[in-house]
């Protein structure tokens, strides 16, 4: 009930209607998402869509975390000791 | 897909499995609250990989699960009568009721349809304006800004015929409710990434203080969800008790602003009746003030009629984590997803069609 999937904003409709919908590609296929709840999303952010929503915009820095976590937790296991 | 597939790899998660054996030095029972974690721990067979010592027991972060059988059997109601098409996300269509679900009554006749978003609900109000169009609005605070989104929409545009029948319930106060039960066994909690994408985690601070729990908020992917275990172990090992954030790709400490104020414009706290639980306090929304005039029970005038459950489910046992799929006496028997007993049979999200789907079975499962 609460997925929530990754994908990129490909096009932003400004088309004067009072809701700010988006074409956003996730793998191969493209859905109208809308970005009320992201009013700062742009072309080439990721966002999490939940029910035909972006909830969030996906921090890039933030996502690369866990990864540089493991490389220094298998950094340190190869430390003598 | 980026932002799916390297939190999916192999190898990470070997080394951060490696991580988590070497951190933990005792029993811990740890509690992944939402059920979308519950389906990927047992898709990607974390509870068999994760270290003897370390317990997962799932919790009840199901809205399809814990929608009350009273709110079910008002929607089977709604959903006859020959003035309304009955719109619902597609869980809720073979959830039970007292007697039957949505898609009985859409064999007899009902014109009941799937939609996957409530924006395909208010387009089926436009389009249909001489039908009243009703929205069975069910969810956490993931859903609750969508569902309010909807209802502000109806009113910019004057749809009269657009209805909602809610169930909306709220995260902290069934961790709540489970931290301060005497039959608690568990020490540290998963808190769901995108409930709290919206809400922040801010509110799961007094939580840990006040009941000496670590929470960490969780992502849903294998990574993730290992990642966060790796603290949450880490948070024990040292008797500390603090709300960290594994899921920071998504989720901030003050949360989704815009999303906020949006269920604060539509929605009031209430207390919500959880199915197989009871009533929890201040643990529900429902629509408030202007907004009152979409609410299809008001609408409808439905009063509570006498509902019952499937006498031999144990539902409310599993979705406090007291119990596993697996010690029902009717799992895999009479109750499979083909003919479910009780709503976490039929959720892609419940713990007991996890088991069933991913062959859990009574001495197999930890």
């Amino acid at each position: 009930m609460c997925l929530g999937i990754p994908g990129e904003v490909i096009s932003i409709e400004e088309n004067g209607e009072q809701m700010r919908r988006a074409k956003v590609r996730f793998g191969g296929i493209t859905r109208d998402v809308y970005l009320d709840l992201v009013p700062e999303a742009q072309v080439g952010d990721y966002v999490i869509v939940h029910v035909g929503f972006a909830i969030s915009k996906v921090n890039a820095e933030e996502a690369e975390r866990v990864f540089e976590l493991l490389s220094q937790l298998e950094g340190d296991d190869a430390l003598p000791g | 897909m980026r932002y799916l597939d390297e939190y999916r790899d192999g190898a990470a998660a070997q080394k951060m499995l490696r991580q988590i054996e070497r951190v933990a030095t005792r029993p811990w029972t740890i509690m992944e609250v939402c059920g979308s974690q519950t389906h990927a721990i047992l898709k990607y067979g974390i509870d068999e990989l994760l270290p003897p010592q370390i317990t997962l027991i799932h919790g009840p972060g199901c809205p399809v699960c814990v929608t009350p059988v009273e709110t079910v059997d008002q929607a089977l109601v709604i959903a006859s009568r020959d003035d309304v098409i009955f719109t619902s996300y597609g869980d809720m269509l073979r959830v039970p009721g007292s007697s039957k679900d949505l898609l009985s009554v859409k064999a007899e006749g009902g014109d009941v349809r799937m939609v996957y978003s409530p924006m395909d609900a208010l387009k089926v109000a436009r389009d249909n304006p001489g039908k009243r169009v009703v929205f069975f609005a069910i969810g956490f605070e993931t859903t609750a800004p969508a569902n309010a989104m909807a209802v502000v929409a109806a009113e910019r545009e004057g749809l009269a015929n657009f209805l909602m029948l809610t169930s909306h319930v709220l995260i902290p106060p069934a961790i709540q409710a489970i931290a301060s039960s005497p039959e608690n066994r568990v020490q540290g909690f998963l808190a769901p990434g995108h409930v709290c994408t919206v809400t922040g985690y801010a509110q799961y601070e007094p939580l840990a203080k006040k009941y000496r729990l670590p929470i960490v908020v969780t992502g849903f992917e294998p990574l993730d969800i290992l990642h966060a275990i790796h603290m949450l172990v880490s948070q024990l090992e040292a008797g500390r008790h603090e709300v960290e954030n594994q899921y920071s790709r998504s989720v901030t400490r003050e949360g989704n602003r815009q999303a906020q104020a949006l269920i604060d414009e539509v929605f009031e706290v209430a207390d919500q009746r959880w199915r197989g639980i009871g009533v929890i306090p201040c643990s529900g929304l429902r629509l408030k003030g202007r907004y009152t005039k979409y609410d299809a029970a008001r609408v409808f005038a439905l009063e509570e009629t006498a509902s019952r459950e499937a006498s031999v489910c144990i539902a409310g046992l599993v979705l406090q984590g007291v119990r596993k799929p697996p010690e029902c006496p009717a799992f895999g028997k009479e109750c499979t997803p083909e003919h479910a007993l009780g709503a976490p049979m039929v959720s892609s999200e419940g713990a007991c069609a996890a088991y069933y789907l991913y062959a859990r079975r009574a001495g197999t499962a930890r």
